[in-house]
């Protein structure tokens, strides 16, 4: 199902518990990631992602389960005995040092020769676009650069894993996105196997060759970006990425829920008859368009509230088949203009079975 | 090691135990050093002291019957009294006295701010003793002033109230400052537009703002008087004070099993003002939100004012009583020949030491400083950044908190016990310029030791990570980067340890020999044969050494602030 399952796995997790006294940071998680891909390990606060991406690196080891890096059980071993570069939140540029000194730090604990250690600096100032930087120091530098800076030390040695924490965080909306277009490039032209942390979901979709989203200690989901938007494994990470409406039903036979007075068609794998279910579906899957009378999935709504967002308008729904709730649905400005759309508004809309999602209820 | 750990109840896996590196041995293995360090030079000796104190001259084990004999012995319990009384009413008169000076510097738009912040800070840099000097040229029986005391004798418990008082300010009043400079303008502002009055807002705001800060400055003050010993010696008379009790006890009459006692009673109030004052910091941290706003006092003529003439008034005294010092060392011969000369800086033709304790003081100072500062940064160093190892660093870290609740006079007197017999390893130790230095170094590990911490912890956790990722030895960075950037601090901690190698009596006075004698005991010694003016200029010495420290000390922190701005400006 994957493109990078053919390979062979770089680095292996299994069963990774770590307990900091009762509480349990990690739960029994396995995990594999294979050469050259881009994993982003993604989560509310406390899901226990940066714990994971520390016992990877060794600086707070787990306390149960292994880890195999390149063949290697590695699971004991001290930070300095394994090998990875580390991009911290903070860059943790040593700010006493130049640039230079900073790129060099790693190189020359390798005892190589002067001028070779200057050539890979400057080679790696070049790689990440501040070839002129050598010899400032990191507090005459902007953040976007410490952060550069800070990429660059990482990878100065060749590291074979890459790991990013929360790297982009610190800096301000404009250079994170620039960034984020920077370090993925980097990352496909060296091949370097990369591991990031990371709570913000537009980084994850935007970077990753697979995101895993953790909750609670656990992984709720392994998959590409689009398997995680598009299909959900489960309510949690549905909420946690993008935005997604939920709406409770009961499934009234295989292949069709009930949610208020309507019934619709879906897919309803996994769930009985009669099971109270919550029904999901994205704001930009509802349609309003091209909707002939008797068509499948078609429900009456009202318009309460409209938000401009700039290329498209959040429209706020209420019906008798959303029950209490509001029902979030994306029009496009030309949909809104054309139809003139407006508050009190009403129209029929679509909710296509192929994109909607059945979970079982969260209160059973 | 893979079979030995049992398994979890709840999870079938071996617990994962981890391989130390390198670094980790080398870390731990220089921690423990410096653990054993602190252990054999203050807990041993301590416990030695605790051992004597129960047994007889035969050191035959006899249970509480010393203390019993301490608590019935009429003339030993009173000093406890006078101690007591002595402590409280110095606390009383110094933190009102630091609290409004304080203020004054910290909350008025009063002129010359820096002049009185500079005058307030002399007293650190003399001894105890010089102000009980002063004050025996100001009161004494000759003295220019003693009419002032209206037939009271300055000798007794006047002389050590207002002794004491003057060298414990300063340490009052940097608490206080501290204290004060944190708070939140934002508090007085809701206040003004609440119409509060003044003086509601000082009362509801000011001074519960700064309560934590005046209640350690308290204890502090009274630890430092319960516990000293320089003032009383000089000018105490024959008001006896647990401190010289001690002394009086050991060096007079050889009774160390008394003097052991005695220093157990010393230590109990020691030790329950460290402890309270523990706890009470803790609060304070949690006082300082990180968005508050920095207060900007505005111009108030009548409050500017009354504070300038305030604070002249202090500044004037201590101006005094340092001045007093001065001129007495240069007259020829008080109070019959008022013309000034250097006669009484000739310290070679003196009983107490001479030149040669000046220069050993220096010797030691110097030592004390260098050494002292490598060791407690670098234990502090391991301990604030080494990986794991919880339960060693917290011990570690106890031990370095100990010193600060130990008075130096039981300090000094646990060593002699410790040190003095021939059957320790280390006797070799003692009558050497070392144990003075070991001495000093413990007597005032915890100040340092803390500073260093706030340093280090001002430092990114994460550059010891990223050095082991780059595969750097721990060493390469502490010297690359923890210490340049730590400097200021490290110089702080070395000037604190040299300021207080010259000037400290208590910790030394018992274990000095005649090769090794210090200015500051010099000092006293020549105050109690009655050369009280030769006494007066070496204490001088002392302040002039310290004086001309604190201004290298200056100089040297601004050039490196100024050399390396380019980084350390964020």
């Amino acid at each position: 199902m994957d493109a990078t399952m053919d390979q062979k796995p770089y680095l292996k997790i299994e069963n990774l518990t770590k307990n900091f006294g009762e509480f349990t940071a990690l739960n029994d998680i396995s995990l594999e990631i294979y050469e050259r891909e881009f994993v982003c390990f993604l989560g509310p606060s406390g899901c226990g992602k940066t714990t994971l991406l520390r016992a990877i690196a060794g600086l707070d080891i787990q306390t149960h389960g292994v880890i195999e890096q390149d063949g290697n059980d590695i699971s004991a071993l001290p930070p300095s005995e394994r090998d990875f570069g580390i991009v911290f939140q903070s860059y943790a540029l040593f700010p006493n040092l130049t640039v230079d000194k900073n790129v060099a730090y790693g190189l020359e604990n390798r005892k190589l020769p002067k001028d070779q250690i200057n050539a890979r600096v400057k080679e790696l100032l070049d790689l990440v676009g501040l070839p002129e930087q050598g010899i400032k120091y990191p507090a005459q530098l902007s953040g976007g650069q410490q952060q550069r800076i800070a990429l660059a030390r990482a990878l100065a040695t060749s590291p074979g894993l890459l790991l990013l924490d929360e790297p982009l965080s610190a800096l301000d909306a404009r250079v994170r996105d620039r960034l984020r277009g920077e370090i993925k490039d980097l990352q496909r032209r060296l091949g370097v196997t990369t591991i990031m942390v990371t709570h913000d979901q537009e980084e994850a979709l935007t970077m990753a060759d697979r995101i895993v989203v953790m909750d609670h200690g656990l992984i709720v989901q392994v998959g590409t970006p689009q398997e995680v938007y598009g299909q959900p494994k489960t309510a949690f990470v549905a909420d946690f990425i993008g935005t997604m409406n939920f709406i409770p039903g009961i499934v009234r036979d295989p292949g069709t829920v009930s949610v208020g007075q309507s019934t619709f068609a879906c897919d309803t794998a996994g769930h009985a008859q009669g099971d109270a279910i919550t029904v999901a579906i994205r704001p930009e899957n509802i349609n309003a368009q091209d909707i002939s009378d008797g068509d499948a999935n078609v429900v009456d709504a009202e318009i309460k509230s409209l938000e401009f967002m700039g290329s498209f308008y959040r429209a706020n729904l209420v019906g008798p088949t959303f029950g209490d709730g509001d029902v979030l649905a994306d029009f496009s400005a030309n949909l809104v203009r054309r139809k003139s759309v407006g508050i009190g508004s009403k129209l029929p809309v679509r909710l296509p079975a192929e994109f909607v999602q059945v979970y079982a209820s969260s209160g059973s | 090691m893979t079979d030995a750990m049992p398994p979890a109840p709840t999870n079938p896996q071996p617990i994962v135990k981890e391989k130390l590196s390198r670094d980790d041995w080398i870390m731990r293995t220089c921690m423990i050093i410096i653990g054993l360090f602190l252990a054999a030079f203050i807990l041993l000796p301590l416990y030695t002291m605790l051992s004597k104190s129960v047994e007889n001259k035969d050191e035959v084990f006899i249970g509480l019957a010393n203390y019993i004999e301490y608590f019935s012995t009429p003339a030993l319990f009173l000093s406890a009294g006078n101690s007591l009384t002595i402590a409280l009413i110095s606390t009383f008169i110094v933190l009102i006295v630091a609290f409004v000076y304080g203020y004054a510097l910290t909350r008025t738009c009063m002129p010359f701010k820096w002049f009185f912040k500079i005058i307030a800070l002399i007293p650190l840099l003399t001894p105890s003793l010089l102000g009980g000097i002063s004050l025996v040229y100001w009161f004494g029986n000759q003295g220019v002033a003693n009419g002032l005391l209206f037939g009271e004798s300055i000798y007794g418990p006047i002389g050590i109230t207002i002794g004491s008082s003057y060298w414990v300010f300063p340490h009052a009043l940097m608490i206080v400052i501290t204290a004060l400079s944190i708070t939140d303008a934002r508090l007085y502002e809701a206040a003004i537009a609440l119409r509060t009055s003044q003086i509601r807002t000082f009362f509801t705001v000011t001074l519960p703002g700064c309560k934590y800060g005046l209640i350690s400055a308290g204890f502090v003050v009274f630890t430092l008087v319960f516990t000293d010993f320089g003032v009383p010696k000089v000018i105490g008379g024959n008001y006896n004070m647990l401190a010289t009790d001690v002394y009086k006890q050991v060096i007079g009459q050889q009774n160390f099993q008394m003097g052991a006692v005695v220093s157990m009673v010393l230590l109990v109030p020691a030790v329950i003002a460290f402890t309270v004052d523990r706890i009470v910091q803790k609060k304070q941290v949690a006082l300082l939100s990180a968005r508050a706003v920095p207060y900007e006092p505005k111009p108030d003529a009548v409050r500017d004012t009354s504070m300038l003439i305030f604070c002249s008034i202090i500044a004037a005294l201590i101006i005094c009583m340092l001045g007093m010092a001065q001129y007495a060392a240069l007259v020829k011969f008080w109070p019959y020949n008022l013309e000034l000369g250097f006669s009484n800086y000739d310290f070679d033709v003196m009983d107490g030491g001479g030149w040669d304790a000046f220069w050993n003081s220096i010797y030691m100072s110097l030592y004390t400083a260098v050494i002292g500062t490598a060791v407690i940064f670098f234990g502090a160093y391991l301990m604030e950044k080494g990986r794991g190892f919880g339960a060693g660093r917290t011990i570690f870290h106890m031990l370095a908190m100990l010193p600060l609740a130990v008075p130096g006079l039981v300090l000094g007197l646990s060593y002699i016990f410790f040190f003095n017999n021939p059957a320790n390893p280390f006797n070799f130790l003692y009558g050497t310029l070392g144990i003075l230095v070991i001495v000093t170094i413990t007597h005032f590990y915890t100040v340092s030791h803390l500073t260093a911490i706030t340093a280090l912890k001002q430092m990114d956790p994460e550059f010891e990570s990223v050095s082991a990722s780059l595969k750097a030895p721990f060493y390469k960075t502490f010297f690359r980067v923890t210490v340049p950037v730590c400097t200021p601090a490290v110089l702080d901690v070395s000037m604190y340890l040299f300021l207080n190698a010259m000037t400290t009596v208590s910790a030394v006075i018992f274990l000095y020999s005649s090769d090794t004698t210090l200015a500051s005991i010099a000092v006293m010694n020549m105050d109690d044969a009655g050369d009280i003016a030769p006494a007066a200029a070496m204490a001088m010495m002392i302040a002039y050494t310290c004086a001309g420290a604190r201004i290298l000390h200056v100089l040297l922190t601004h050039g490196l602030l100024k050399h390396s701005q380019a980084w350390r400006n964020r």
